[in-house]
């Protein structure tokens, strides 16, 4: 199964997100990440939902979420044609001996050290999943003491424009 | 110039508005603002039913009735989830409903306060949308789109939550002439492209299928419909919605399709070499195995929600839009490349197999009651009366679906997609108050009347005087019968028993003429003494108690391997392709 990354403008109001989400799990789909925030019109909101489907069930769904009366808008982005980020929040387990190593790692991956405790950093990264799952590897050979990530977010590219 | 009033106040000034004439309503504390300011109204009759869940089926059976919306009006908390499974019912079969349930008062919202429940998110996925109105101001814009929605593009029942203090907060009153839903707009023109394709695809098909449903009516569009089966001389298979779109005694009307079809529809469908599908869904009861139904057509498919093109089957004309406007393009199409019709070869196979393989119940003169005959004589009584057919669900439904000859649109009225028992009752008794000059009838169950047979009350009280027809066999009809068929006759919590209760004195206790019929020599006389009957009519018709309804589709098998009915298979002398592309050339 392919991962399938819709980008979905909708009104902003609430209860839409629920709509969206419990449409997905009436039809028996799972979703792996979703974020959701307002868009530059301030009445829209983008919903970012990745899902694991194939393609004939994907279009049923799309289907489906086109007639809910809130959704404006969708689109299934193509990865080659469009740009995602995540950011993930790290606190590592970081003994004063071992803090030179991790901030090397931190600036291999041009990330950022957001806070310093006495025994951990934290440390603010975006990028691809990719990306953020190498970092976590790297990580979790310190000890990962706490991890937070967000869905993904993504836009078509510039040349997609109209 | 704006007026000064009440969300209640003003809630009923758009109802009106809106042209509604008819309201089912069962009051209730935080209902009390409504009902109130509904008092006031010349223009609009209420309806007390005796249940919220009748309500809900009474707007239902007027809509199917009449085409138009009556709103339903009921208290929060159970009031409100009484309202479920008529919500239901109206979201699987496309019926446009506008339900007002009111709600605890906004500041208690989310306290678990007294007869609160959480409507809108029960209603989520069955309702076409859904609102809960925070804001007294917003009272006519969200009653304007509740509207719209629910009759516009593929209809289907609207819920509206109304928290007391909204509904008794003041606002300026003014009625929204437009609404603004950006994300809202059903297509309703077809493809012009396509339109062109499918009538090409029609004029080479030598073996067509009209196989239409629901949409026909829910578009009006019967009139077309029959212009183009006319003009190419198609045959026509009306789904269990569809019934009534198209006249069932023209000859080229060739049954309902699927579980409980004939063996000739069925066959005719299985042979079709082009499916002309409009405004149906390929429901599993029409279908059965999806793999070998018309398995050797290819499809056309014409429906105004894009979401049931190619759901179930492959297309390989989608069009979407509304059928009205996409079968007067076929047809203009057909017209200018001056088609002929070409299916007489193929008809004649169609009525080979009719012939061969008619609808019939064993031992029509052995002296018994059958359902069957009940049915055909009620088919017969009405042919020349303006008569609605409602029916309950299960074996009524079907000897109904399979012995009544309808012949126009709206005038049938069943459950299908849900299956809801207890429904033929109360949309009997709110078809009759959309039709009120209409003879209306409920084809029931014993089973299935006794789930809403409070509703009995209304009818007499509201002076709705619907006919009950009931099919009496102590039996859970078509539990019983799926028993025998498949579960070895062990009628597991499926018997009711005949006299149970006594039908002529339930109905003498609520005010209604009450004749009981076993012999059927007596039949004729008792539907002609309830239809004459100025009131509400019950005849508990005692029939014959083991009777199946065949022939019948096995549960996942294919259309064209059916129990019962007359043997044979889908064998046509007059099949014959070399014969059909003699006509070709």
């Amino acid at each position: 199964m392919d991962h399938h990354t819709l980008s979905v403008l909708v009104e902003n109001q609430p209860g839409v997100l629920t709509r969206v989400a419990s449409l997905f799990a009436r039809r028996g789909f799972n979703i792996d990440s979703l974020a959701v925030g307002v868009t530059e019109d301030p009445t829209l909101s983008r919903i970012t939902i990745v899902v694991s489907a194939e393609d004939t069930p994907l279009e049923q769904i799309t289907k489906q979420l086109h007639k809910l009366v809130n959704v404006i808008k969708i689109q299934d982005l193509d990865p080659s044609e469009s740009i995602d980020r995540e950011l993930a929040l790290f606190k590592v387990n970081a003994p004063a001996e071992r803090r030179g190593e991790i901030v090397e790692i931190v600036n291999v991956f041009r990330a950022k050290i957001v806070d310093v405790g006495k025994n951990s950093l934290t440390i603010e990264a975006t990028g691809s999943s990719d990306k953020l799952e190498a970092m976590e590897d790297l990580f979790r050979a310190y000890g990962i003491k706490e991890l937070a990530r967000t869905g993904k977010i993504a836009l078509a590219r510039g040349s997609k424009e109209s | 110039m704006s007026e000064r009033m009440t969300g209640a106040e003003a809630m009923v000034r758009c109802l009106e508005a809106e042209g509604v004439e008819v309201l089912f309503g069962y009051p209730g504390g935080v209902a009390l603002p409504i009902f109130d300011a509904l008092w006031d109204s010349e223009q609009i009759r209420t309806i007390l039913p005796r249940h919220e869940q009748g309500a809900v089926h009474m707007a239902d059976g007027y809509a199917r009735a009449t085409g138009k919306v009556a709103p339903v009006v009921v208290t929060s908390g159970p009031g409100a989830t009484n309202t479920i499974t008529g919500l239901a019912n109206a979201y699987m079969d496309s019926i446009p409903l506008v339900v007002f349930t009111a709600q605890v008062s906004s500041a208690v919202i989310g306290t678990d306060a007294f007869q609160e429940a959480d409507m809108t998110g029960i209603t989520l996925p069955i309702t076409k949308h859904n609102y809960l109105i925070k804001r007294s101001e917003d009272i006519p814009t969200v009653i304007k789109e509740a509207f719209h929605i629910a009759t516009t593009g593929r209809p289907g029942p609207v819920l509206i939550d109304l928290p007391v203090d909204v509904a008794k907060g003041e606002i300026d009153f003014e009625y929204p002439e437009s609404v603004n839903l950006p994300g809202y707009k059903p297509t309703y023109k077809g493809h012009a492209k396509q339109v062109k394709q499918a009538a090409q695809m029609i004029t080479k098909a030598r073996k067509p299928l009209l196989y239409v449903g629901g949409g026909v009516i829910a578009s009006n569009a019967s009139a077309e419909l029959k212009e183009l089966a006319e003009l190419m001389q198609l045959p026509v298979t009306t789904t269990m919605m569809g019934k009534g779109c198209f006249p069932e005694d023209h000859h080229l009307w060739i049954g309902m399709p699927g579980m409980h079809g004939a063996k000739y529809t069925n066959y005719t469908l299985t042979e079709a070499d082009l499916l002309i599908a409009v405004g149906v869904r390929f429901d599993d009861r029409v279908t059965g195995k999806l793999a070998s139904f018309a398995s050797k057509a290819k499809v056309i498919h014409i429906d105004i929600d894009p979401a049931e093109i190619g759901k179930n089957k492959a297309v390989d004309i989608p069009i979407v839009g509304d059928a009205k406007h996409i079968l007067t393009g076929i047809v203009a199409e057909l017209r200018k490349g001056g088609a002929e019709p070409r299916t007489d070869a193929w008809m004649r196979a169609v009525d080979d197999w009719r012939k061969r393989f008619p609808l019939h119940y064993g031992g029509a003169d052995d002296g018994q009651l059958y359902p069957q005959y009940v049915v055909q004589r009620v088919s017969e009584l009405t042919k020349d009366r303006d008569t609605v057919i409602c029916t309950e669900v299960g074996q009524n439904q079907m000897w109904a679906c399979q012995f009544y000859t309808l012949r126009r649109p709206r005038t049938w009225i069943s459950s299908g997609g849900l299956g809801t028992m207890g429904f033929g009752l109360p949309a009997a008794i709110g078809a009759q108050a959309g039709r009120p000059d209409a003879l209306v009838i409920d084809i029931a169950g014993d089973g299935s009347i006794q789930m809403n047979s409070q509703e009995m009350a209304t009818a007499a009280i509201d002076k709705l005087p619907v006919k009950v027809v009931l099919l009496n066999n102590g039996y859970l009809g078509m539990v019983r019968q799926w028993q025998e068929l498949f579960y070895g006759k062990r009628y597991s919590a499926s018997v009711l028993g005949q006299e149970n209760p006594d039908f002529v004195k339930l109905a003498d206790a609520y005010g209604w003429l009450g004749i009981r019929v076993t012999d059927p020599k007596d039949v004729d006389d008792a539907l002609k003494q309830a239809f004459d009957h100025d009131g509400p009519a019950f005849i508990d018709f005692r029939v014959v108690r083991e009777e199946c309804v065949f022939p019948m589709v096995a549960p996942g098998g294919s259309i064209d391997e059916m129990l019962g009915g007359v043997p044979g298979c889908a064998v046509s002398e007059m099949l014959d392709d070399e014969l059909l592309e003699e006509v070709w050339e």
